[in-house]
């Protein structure tokens, strides 16, 4: 079993959900990545999705696309978050961490060395916002080959037809986009998640998370009754961006979203 | 396989997924997916269908103003003493460049599949006032995006558009001209997909656009062909366009694949000069990437991220380019080069004092190259120049080189 199988296994006889937190890595400094990201173990999340920075994330929202910005200035690279990645499983060897980003710094590495070096760092899955299935022929079975998943996208605007040949291709999770929309936009419809998420389950055995739109204790339970797992960005970046001057701050504030979403969620 | 075999298949590209070799493709995040595949079929379904044909035909002939003409530039030729050079003047069109060939015909596409509201990005402000211009034709909402660097350089666009009925949107994200601007036109569509059409103003982002874009720009191409067999009896030597994301230089070039003796040659903003890495040239000196949806050549550092790029026109400042060009370029089929702000400022001060045309500076890269080329051959050799847009829209700019506030 895989880190993110065993993870999703072990929570599944717990009777619990997965809460999934995403912050940008290297936001505000390279240097505080990996501290934070243990405090998110510490508060109560379940597994990471650790931001690549882009110089132009088209699929973001004002929050993470600053985020990118201020990553990008204090000098993040893709294998300066590899790194990181390294010195967390130093000290976290089962928490799964997903690489989240967009598909040209990695092809800029090249996709055999990124995979490589990604396995070596401990990574365990690699999500590329604009890398469609269809595109996707040369990228899985490398990552695939290291033992990485590849995680993709369905959305509320997914044909039926589509959702199948993402289902078949997918491992570790789906991520379900709760909304049409960029990262930090409107809040989601409970109702109309859980129905989609009923369609997607007589596909797939993959456990299928949901992110954007949940950002607090409440909508994060409410997913939490129809999803495996709950993915929530937006609201934690900000507090990053919030306290960027005053870095110390930064892990209290996070931690004290994800402990009131970890209560909720397991009431 | 023969040269001539080789030109005939480029006819007929892209393949099924939009490819141009390993170029193009739909690099997008899933919720524009669905869009995108309807998109296709509605093209598809619409670019066979004779109604559809007759109504952009027509367009084009009472509303845009075409044909354009091929202008014989004789004593600009005489002067230079090489080649004869043509002009083809889309600067003629209405609303002053050859953008309108392409949201007319995205236009009536938006009005076929019954989307209320219409989209685009803009560097120059060219495709945004095309885009306004017709939207307010067929009573369309429309919004515009422009980096916040351009509605600067591009004031009288900006209030052109805001006069048409568009609401323009100022981009302050990252560099702030027409890359950031598309991010921001993607974000948008992502989040009304529903009830709007996005125009993209060149052959690039995700696949079915860099196609359609070239079929509607590709009048230019065809109508420069037949005037060069019946104003001078003979297709011409060479073509030359600027390129920015490469909708002129792609309408041009396209009719004219297939014929081996025409060379072509695409412009690139060289800016300060390619060697000062301040420039937007991703064909002379990038490397292949995907951006905006599509893998093509892009400026990037190290990392894969995008750089910033420099020129001195506002429409050519752009990290990447469509993708049929990347592909053009390594067959061999199109030579790309660059022209500097400075040879561009010289040839746009040449042409209005000579021909008394005064060209946008978008344009001024051909005629800046093709002026250095037409001093290489001889005057029984023809060019033709694609004239891309007139200049009207830059003499804010270029009096502000001068020094002079207008
Ligand atoms: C007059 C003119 N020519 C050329 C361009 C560059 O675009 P493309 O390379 O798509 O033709 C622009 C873009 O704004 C323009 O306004």
């Amino acid at each position: 079993m895989t880190r993110t199988e065993e993870k999703f296994a072990a929570l599944n006889a717990a009777g619990k959900k997965a809460l999934i937190p995403y912050i940008t890595g290297g936001d505000p400094k390279p240097e505080y990545t990996e501290a934070l990201m243990h405090a998110l173990v510490d508060a109560g999340a379940d597994m990471i999705e650790l931001g690549m920075p882009f110089s132009d994330p088209m699929a973001d929202g004002p929050v993470i696309q600053k985020a990118c910005e201020r990553a990008l200035a204090s000098g993040a690279s893709v294998q300066g978050i590899l790194d990181i990645v390294e010195f967390f499983r130093k000290k976290d060897s089962t928490t799964p961490v997903i690489l989240m980003g967009y598909l040209n710094p990695v092809e800029h590495m090249g996709y055999k060395t990124f995979a490589a070096n990604a396995k070596k760092a401990g990574v365990d899955g690699v999500l590329l916002v604009d890398l469609p299935p269809e595109e996707a022929d040369d990228v899985v079975p490398v990552f695939k080959e290291s033992g990485i998943d590849t995680i993709f996208l369905i959305a509320p605007t997914t044909t039926a037809q589509r959702a199948a040949k993402i289902a078949a291709y997918a491992s570790g999770y789906i991520y379900y986009v709760s909304v049409k929309g960029v990262t930090g936009s409107a809040t989601l419809d409970v109702a109309e998640v859980g129905e989609k998420l009923s369609g997607l389950r007589k596909l797939t055995d993959v456990p299928l998370a949901v992110g954007f739109g949940i950002r607090d204790g409440a909508s994060a339970a409410a997913v939490g009754q129809v999803a495996d797992g709950v993915i929530v960005g937006s609201v934690l970046v900000n507090c990053i961006a919030e306290f960027a001057q005053e870095p110390e701050k930064i892990a209290p504030a996070l931690q004290k979203h994800i402990k009131a979403m970890r209560e909720a969620m397991d009431a | 396989m023969t040269k001539a075999n080789t030109y005939a298949e480029l006819l007929q590209l892209p393949d099924d997924k939009g490819h141009f070799g390993p170029y193009g493709g739909r690099f997008v995040s899933e919720t524009l997916s669905h869009a995108l595949e309807e998109l296709e079929n509605t093209y598809k379904k619409l670019s066979q269908d004779p109604d559809f044909q007759a109504e952009f035909d027509k367009d084009l002939a009472h509303y845009v103003g075409r044909p354009s003409p091929l202008y014989h530039a004789e004593r600009w030729s005489r002067i230079l003493g090489g080649a004869q050079i043509f002009l083809k003047r889309e600067d003629l069109n209405h609303t002053g460049a050859h953008k309108i060939n392409n949201t007319i015909g995205q236009a009536l596409l938006a009005k076929y599949t019954g989307k209320p509201r219409v989209i685009a990005e803009t560097g120059a402000g060219q495709h945004g006032v095309a885009t306004a211009t017709v939207a307010a034709r067929l009573g369309l909402e429309c919004e515009i995006f422009m980096g916040a660097e351009d509605v600067k350089r591009q004031s009288l666009n900006v209030y052109r558009m805001k006069l048409l009925g568009a609401k323009v949107t100022a981009v302050e994200s990252g560099s702030k001209t027409l890359k950031d601007a598309m991010n921001e036109a993607l974000r948008d569509w992502v989040t009304n997909v529903e009830n709007t059409f996005y125009i993209i103003g060149t052959v690039a982002g995700p696949h079915p656009y860099p196609m359609l874009v070239r079929d509607f720009n590709s009048v230019i191409g065809r109508e420069a062909r037949e005037q060069s067999l019946t104003q001078n009896g003979r297709l011409p030597d060479a073509l030359v366009a600027c390129v920015g994301g490469g909708s002129n230089a792609m309408g041009l070039f396209y009719p004219f694949l297939q014929d081996e003796a025409v060379a072509m040659y695409g412009v690139e903003a060289g800016g300060d000069g390619i060697e000062t890495g301040r420039h937007a040239a991703p064909l002379c000196v990038g490397e292949p990437g995907v951006l905006h949806g599509n893998r093509t050549y892009l400026m990037q550092d190290n990392d894969g991220q995008i750089v910033e790029t420099h020129s001195v026109s506002a429409g050519l400042d752009y990290p990447g380019v469509g993708p049929e060009h990347a592909y053009l370029k390594d067959i061999g089929r199109v030579n790309y080069v660059a022209a500097n702000d400075e040879e561009v400022l010289s040839a746009f001060r040449e042409l209005t004092r000579i021909e008394g045309i005064m060209p946008a500076l978008e344009s001024s890269h051909a005629l800046a190259y093709g002026r250095k080329l037409a001093q290489t051959m001889t005057p029984d050799q023809h060019i033709i120049i694609n004239l891309s847009g007139r200049g009207d829209k830059d003499i804010h700019t270029v009096a502000g080189i001068d020094g002079i506030t207008v």
